[in-house]
């Protein structure tokens, strides 16, 4: 525990140095696509007297480079090979340094894959009838008791969603009020420490100092949902290219979060492998002409297979679009149906509010919104990011949800377990806090 | 996953090329590279050259022969000098003393020196030089106007009001109409010995001078050796005094040395021999008629 709160702090005072820097690069690095925004900070002065408000807190930054490439060496949104992923890291920050013209030191990433894992915690502590403190809080978080995440297994984020006072539940701000006991619920998200690891080191070979990691699915959840969504509950699912995240939404804090190890990449392999097509192709006709609902004209409707086999008959198919169809929907039907068992092991739908969102590149298939209303409920919408400032055009559609939401991320936090102090308790071997903690009590 | 285009071909920059291209970007690095490296070349360029002897020879020559291309420009050529404001006898010693060769260049004419040389002449007060279109050098001068002769040590002299030497002459009758003043500090004084030779107007076929006494006070010489010593101040009211008892008593025919008026409130006179041997007599007379 100690380990994990040493490196996400250093994060954070790594986040606070590129602050004031002015410049951080956000990172997505999916399975499809890798993608860089460059952020300027403006150091967060609003303006005044124009009636612009905040704007849920995007005016404080501007994005000044965007590019994005194809993937390399990623699968199911975790480093694969190594040296791919670099070289795809590489050319996606030199494109967007270009075109900021600005070099760029501190990055903010989020990736999907690693096999998030949900848990809530609850803890408890006793006031005695005090004012609650910000150490009190910060005890309330320490005395939650850590599940066994199992060998390897790390925290990637751990945010308090709900304070109760006594009786009183609900409570975001619990600070100066007066009560006999405290209680905080957590959500904790573990990840697969050895893929964190691999992002660390990946983009520490590309000379940038990570300054954060959040998974993708949070991330998406952020830009995808609006205000509201979040406050009264809603679910994300953040359709990519090799994994699809699913994060739920509530009172405006992430509560769970899950990832299913499907998405767009075998839409386009099971393309390939049912034409008998390389998957460059398979790509490309699964773009221009996929789909999900088959009409009666989708029979007419004839498609042309190209190759380099040199098998003049294999060449020079014809299919039809029905039968693309008939390829393409099972996968995503597949992939519907693993996201519902996901959010029905969650207790999705004991929730006050049923809204899904789906974003992310592989929800752009048309035919998805009448397939995912019958699948997962009638309250189903595509969502596509935000817009914040200064994004290009070609950044705005849902593949680049989880960068524009780690964006508006990256310039407000959620506050985590180790944004506060560790209670001297806690605190290993015979540190100094303690030593003042008990002059401080005995004298 | 529309949005992703495949490359034709994999592009990646290498580690090197991405590491050069961050280099680049930095902006210390790149204000070095854009300015201070190509002004510290430039710079230590031309000191390596300019410090070799042969190319300071070399640019030494090449500005020789570009002045003297200039100087022979028609456009620069003074051709001739025009005196204004002064009489005949101080231009012709201007043009000796300048002593200047037309047709010259205006680059090599220096006016701050030949108003210096020209100023230096007693009879100028004031020169304004500068070259007029067309090529001729303009003197304009102001002349000092003499307004008494001086007689000091040295011999005559013409000055101005405010006692600068306008010229030397050698003849009290070159200039007959202004008076004449004498001794050492008179020069200082001027304003005052006009006025007072003014207000001797009636007297004008008598005065002959007038003659600063100790630097502070003027004596009126006038025809068969008499005297009026004025005071140092209020000098003008004493001669008028003077004048006053001349007219009521004829004071100034009578055989009287000295008209000694340097305390006004009691005016003295010295007598001449005869008179006094007069007086004698009659004082004699007197004691004789009384005993």
């Amino acid at each position: 525990m100690i380990d994990l709160y040493e490196t996400q702090r250093a994060m954070r005072q790594m986040r606070k140095a590129a602050m004031q820097r002015g410049v951080v690069a956000i990172l997505d690095l999916g399975t499809a696509q890798t993608t860089c925004l460059i952020l300027r900070f403006d150091g967060g002065h609003l303006p005044g007297n124009d009636g612009v408000g905040p704007l849920a807190g995007q005016s404080r930054f501007r994005v000044i480079g965007a590019a994005t490439t194809r993937s390399r060496g990623m699968r199911f949104g975790e480093i694969d090979v190594m040296q791919e992923t670099e070289r795809a890291l590489r050319t996606v920050v030199q494109a967007a340094q270009k075109m900021a013209q600005v070099r760029v030191d501190h990055a903010i990433a989020c990736f999907s894959g690693a096999g998030p894992r949900s848990y809530g915690l609850a803890g408890q502590i006793d006031l005695a009838g005090d004012s609650v403190r910000e150490s009190d809080i910060a005890a309330v978080l320490a005395s939650c008791e850590v599940p066994d995440l199992g060998p390897d297994r790390t925290i990637l984020h751990a945010q308090p969603v709900n304070f109760a006072l006594d009786h009183r539940s609900g409570l975001t701000d619990p600070r100066g009020q007066v009560g006999n006991t405290l209680a905080a619920d957590l959500h904790l998200l573990s990840v697969d420490a050895g893929v964190v690891r691999n992002l660390l080191h990946c983009v520490k070979r590309c000379d940038l100092e990570l300054a954060g990691i959040a998974s993708s699915a949070y991330a998406s959840g952020i830009s995808a949902l609006v205000e509201d969504e979040q406050s009264i509950g809603a679910a994300c699912i953040d359709m990519g290219g090799g994994t699809t995240g699913i994060s739920i939404f509530m009172r405006g804090h992430m509560i769970y979060a899950d990832s299913v190890r499907i998405g767009g990449a075998h839409v386009t392999s099971d393309i390939s492998k049912g034409f008998g097509i390389s998957l460059g192709l398979a790509e490309k006709i699964k773009c221009y002409h996929g789909g999900l609902v088959p009409t009666g004209r989708d029979d007419r409707d004839m498609i042309e297979l190209t190759g380099e086999t040199g098998d003049w008959e294999h060449d020079r198919r014809e299919i039809s679009r029905s039968e693309l169809i008939g390829i393409m929907r099972p996968r995503v039907e597949e992939t519907l149906e693993a996201v519902r068992e996901r959010l029905d092991a969650a207790g999705f739908e004991a929730l006050p509010s049923q809204k899904i969102v789906l974003t992310g590149g592989a929800s752009q298939v048309p035919g998805l919104m009448g397939l995912a209303a019958r699948m997962l409920g009638h309250q189903v919408r595509l969502g596509r990011p935000l817009r914040v400032q200064g994004l290009p055009q070609a950044a705005t559609g849902p593949g680049f949800s989880a960068a524009v939401g780690l964006s508006m991320f990256a310039a407000h936090p959620q506050d985590e377990w180790w944004d506060f102090e560790i209670p001297a308790e806690r605190y290993p071997g015979r540190s100094l806090r303690r030593a003042v903690k008990w002059l401080k009590e005995n004298w | 996953m529309c949005a992703m285009r495949a490359p034709r071909d994999d592009y990646a920059p290498s580690r090197i090329a991405y590491r050069v291209n961050r280099l680049w970007l930095s902006p210390i690095f790149r204000i070095t590279m854009l300015w201070l490296l190509p002004m510290g070349v430039i710079g230590g360029g031309i000191g390596l050259w300019a410090s070799q002897p042969g190319s300071q020879e070399l640019v030494r020559s090449i500005q020789v022969a570009v002045m003297a291309r200039m100087r022979d420009q028609p456009d620069f050529q003074v051709k001739q000098m025009a005196v204004k404001g002064a009489s005949p006898e101080l231009t012709r010693e201007i043009r000796r003393v300048l002593d200047l060769q037309f047709p010259m260049s205006v680059l090599d004419l220096d006016l701050d020196e030949i108003r210096v040389k020209v100023s230096a002449f007693d009879a100028v007060a004031h020169v304004d030089a500068h070259v007029v279109l067309g090529g001729a050098l303009m003197l304009e001068i102001t002349q000092r106007k003499p307004v008494v002769i001086w007689r000091n040590a040295r011999g005559l002299a013409l000055l101005d009001e405010e006692g600068h030497r306008v010229a030397v002459t050698e003849r009290r009758d070159g200039a007959p109409e202004l008076p004449l003043i004498a001794a050492a500090g008179a020069e200082d004084a001027i304003p005052e010995a006009l006025a007072i030779v003014a207000a001797a107007e009636p007297l004008k076929d008598r005065l002959r001078g007038l003659i600063r006494q100790g630097e502070r006070r003027w004596d009126v010489a006038l025809t068969g050796d008499q005297v009026i010593q004025l005071p140092e101040t209020g000098a003008v009211a004493a001669m008028e005094r003077v004048l006053a008892m001349d007219e009521a008593g004829d004071l100034l025919g009578r055989d009287i040395r000295v008209i000694d008026m340097r305390n006004p409130d009691r005016p003295t006179i010295r007598l001449g021999d005869e008179a006094f041997a007069y007086l004698k007599t009659l004082r004699g007379l007197e004691k004789g008629m009384s005993n």
